[in-house]
C-alpha cells in the first residue's frame, strides 16, 4: 500500500478531465487524476500513483530512479500486477485504442 | 554483511557512511525510529543495519497499516460481509490478514464473495456492475490512501450509487506518533518521518515533535542513499543540539502537501474520537470516519456491526514489536509458529511488516548460512 508506482501519462481522456492513460513499464491502464487539480499534469509527464489515483508529479529522472528501486526491492511484479488489477482499464472501459 | 559495492551509487554510499561515523558520538547509542514501514522493508532489503555503526540502531515504527489494524475490525467487517448479498472487496494486502475465524480468503474458501481491488475505484464499479449487490469496501491505510477513499465516496455521491458502503479503517500517522513518545517504555531519540504520507500531509504536521518534544524528525524517501542521508540530517541535527523538521525527500514531498488530496479528505471524513490499534491500544483522535454527508455510504451505520473485540494470542507478542520494544526475532512464536506462510500476527503478513520483513531477508539468510556451513550465526 506505501508502494507508489511511477507512470508516464500518455494521454488524457476527453471528457473525463479526471481520468488519463499512463504507462507503467509497458503495460498502459487508466488511472485517476481527480486529487491532483491543483498541480494538473500534463501528458508527457511522471507521476506517482498509490492505489489507482495519481499523488504528486515526479521528474523523469525520479521515475526511472523508483522504477528501478521497486525491482531491486523485488516490488515490480506487485506493482505490475496491481497496475494491471487496476478496473480502470479493463471491460467496458477499455483504452483499446491507446496500445503501444 | 551487505558489501557496499552492490549498491547503484557506491561511492555516495561510502561517503554518507563515513559521514555518519564521523557524526555519531561512539560514547552514546542512538535510536532513530523509521515510523513507515515502506522504510522498514529498505532497510531490510537493502542490509542497511551492516552498513550504519553499531551505536545507531533503527526502530521500527507503526507505519503499516495491515498491521496495526485490530483483529476485531477484521471480524467486523467480515461479518458485515457474511449478510447475504454482499460482495467483500479490499486491497490484496488484507487477504492473508487472520480475524477470529480465519482470514478474508479463508471465508472466500468458505464460500462468502470476497475480491480483491487494487483501488478503491475498482470497488465503485463492481458497485455499478452489480447493481443487485451490495459492495462492501473495506478501507485501510494511512493519509497515502484515504484521500483515494474519500474521492472514491464523492463520486458515488454524485452518481447516486447506493449499492456501495465504506468500511473505514483510515488512520492518521501523527497521533501515533505521539503515542509512541507518550509510552513510558520508549526511547526514541529521532525520527525518519514517512515519504508518502508526507506527499498528503506535507511536513508542517510533524512541527510540534520538533517544537515540543524536541526530537529531529528528517522526512525521508525510500533508496538507501535517501534513508542513509536522513540519518546524516538527524546527527547533524543532535550535534547543534537542533531540533527541526527537515526534508529529504524534496523530490516528491511538498512542504505543503497536497492540497487537493485533503480537500477531498475534509470533505469525506472526520476524526473519531478513538481508535484501537494493535499494540498501541485506544489512542484519541487517531482514525477518521464518514461524515453524515456520507452517512448513506458508510457500511458502519448501514449494517449492523458487532463492534468485536479480541485480545491477540497472548504468546505472540506483535504490540511490543509495533512499539519498538522488542525486534521481530525476541517475539516467542517468530519463525516456529508463526511465518509468513502462517502468519499468527499481522506484522508477518506485509511486506511492509517488521517481522514478514525480518523473517525474508534476516531469517531465511541466516538459516541458509546455517545449511551451508553447519553453523549457525
Amino acid at each position: 500500500m506505501c508502494l507508489a508506482i511511477p507512470g508516464k501519462i500518455v494521454e488524457l481522456l476527453d471528457g473525463d478531465r479526471d481520468l488519463a492513460v499512463v504507462d507503467v513499464l509497458g503495460v498502459r491502464r487508466r488511472v485517476d487524476l481527480g486529487l491532483l487539480q491543483d498541480n494538473a499534469p500534463a501528458t508527457g509527464d511522471w507521476v506517482l500513483i498509490h492505489v489507482g489515483f495519481a499523488m504528486s508529479k515526479i521528474s523523469e529522472v525520479d521515475a526511472l530512479d523508483q522504477l528501478r528501486m521497486l525491482t531491486e526491492l523485488g516490488e515490480s511484479d506487485a506493482a505490475l500486477e496491481e497496475v494491471q488489477g487496476y478496473g480502470l482499464g479493463e471491460s467496458e472501459e477499455a483504452p483499446s485504442q491507446t496500445g503501444p | 554483511m551487505r558489501f557496499v559495492d552492490e549498491f547503484r551509487e557506491p561511492e555516495l554510499i561510502t561517503k554518507t557512511a563515513d559521514e555518519i561515523r564521523r557524526l555519531a558520538d561512539p560514547q552514546r547509542h542512538y535510536r532513530f525510529m523509521e515510523v513507515c514501514g515502506g522504510h522498514t522493508h529498505s532497510i531490510y532489503r537493502f542490509g542497511l543495519k551492516d552498513v550504519l555503526p553499531a551505536n545507531i540502531e533503527l526502530v521500527h515504527g507503526p507505519g503499516c497499516p495491515v498491521c496495526v489494524l485490530p483483529m476485531g475490525r477484521i471480524d467486523d467487517g467480515l461479518s458485515i460481509a457474511e449478510q447475504p448479498n454482499v460482495i467483500f472487496a479490499a486491497f490484496g494486502d488484507m487477504m492473508r490478514v487472520p480475524g477470529t475465524h480465519g482470514s478474508p480468503l479463508e471465508h472466500k474458501a468458505r464460500g462468502m464473495d470476497v475480491r480483491i481491488v487494487y483501488s478503491p475505484s475498482d470497488a465503485l464499479k463492481l458497485a455499478r456492475n452489480n447493481p443487485d449487490k451490495q459492495v462492501l469496501f473495506f478501507a485501510i491505510g494511512f493519509e497515502t490512501t484515504a484521500p483515494s477513499t474519500a474521492l472514491t465516496l464523492i463520486r458515488a455521491k454524485a452518481e447516486g450509487i447506493r449499492n456501495f458502503t465504506v468500511f473505514c479503517n483510515h488512520v492518521t500517522i501523527i497521533p501515533a506518533i505521539r503515542a509512541i513518545l507518550d509510552s513510558p517504555d520508549m526511547r526514541i531519540d529521532a525520527f525518519i518521518g514517512p515519504g508518502h504520507v508526507s506527499t498528503v500531509i506535507g511536513c508542517r504536521p510533524y512541527g510540534w515533535i520538533a517544537a515540543n518534544e524536541r526530537k529531529p524528525i528528517v522526512v525521508a524517501g525510500f533508496e538507501p542513499l535517501d534513508i542513509l542521508q536522513s540519518i546524516v540530517m538527524l546527527l547533524r541535527q543532535m550535534q547543534e543540539n537542533e531540533n527541526k523538521v527537515e526534508n529529504q525527500y524534496k523530490r516528491v514531498v511538498p512542504w505543503e502537501g497536497n492540497r487537493g488530496a485533503l480537500k477531498a479528505m475534509a470533505e469525506v471524513f472526520e476524526l473519531r474520537p478513538y481508535f484501537e490499534w494493535r499494540g498501541l491500544g485506544f489512542i484519541s483522535q487517531s482514525a477518521l470516519r464518514i461524515k453524515d454527508a456520507y452517512a448513506e455510504w458508510d457500511a458502519e451505520r448501514r449494517f449492523s456491526v458487532p463492534g468485536i473485540r479480541v485480545t491477540d494470542p497472548k504468546a505472540a507478542q506483535c504490540g511490543e514489536v509495533l512499539k519498538g520494544v522488542l525486534k521481530p526475532a525476541q517475539c516467542k512464536l517468530f519463525g516456529n509458529e508463526c511465518t509468513p506462510e502462517h502468519p499468527i500476527g499481522a506484522l508477518m503478513v506485509s511486506s511492509e511488516g517488521s517481522c514478514a520483513a525480518y523473517y525474508n531477508y534476516e531469517h531465511r539468510k541466516a538459516a541458509q548460512l546455517t545449511q551451508l556451513t553447519g553453523v549457525s550465526c
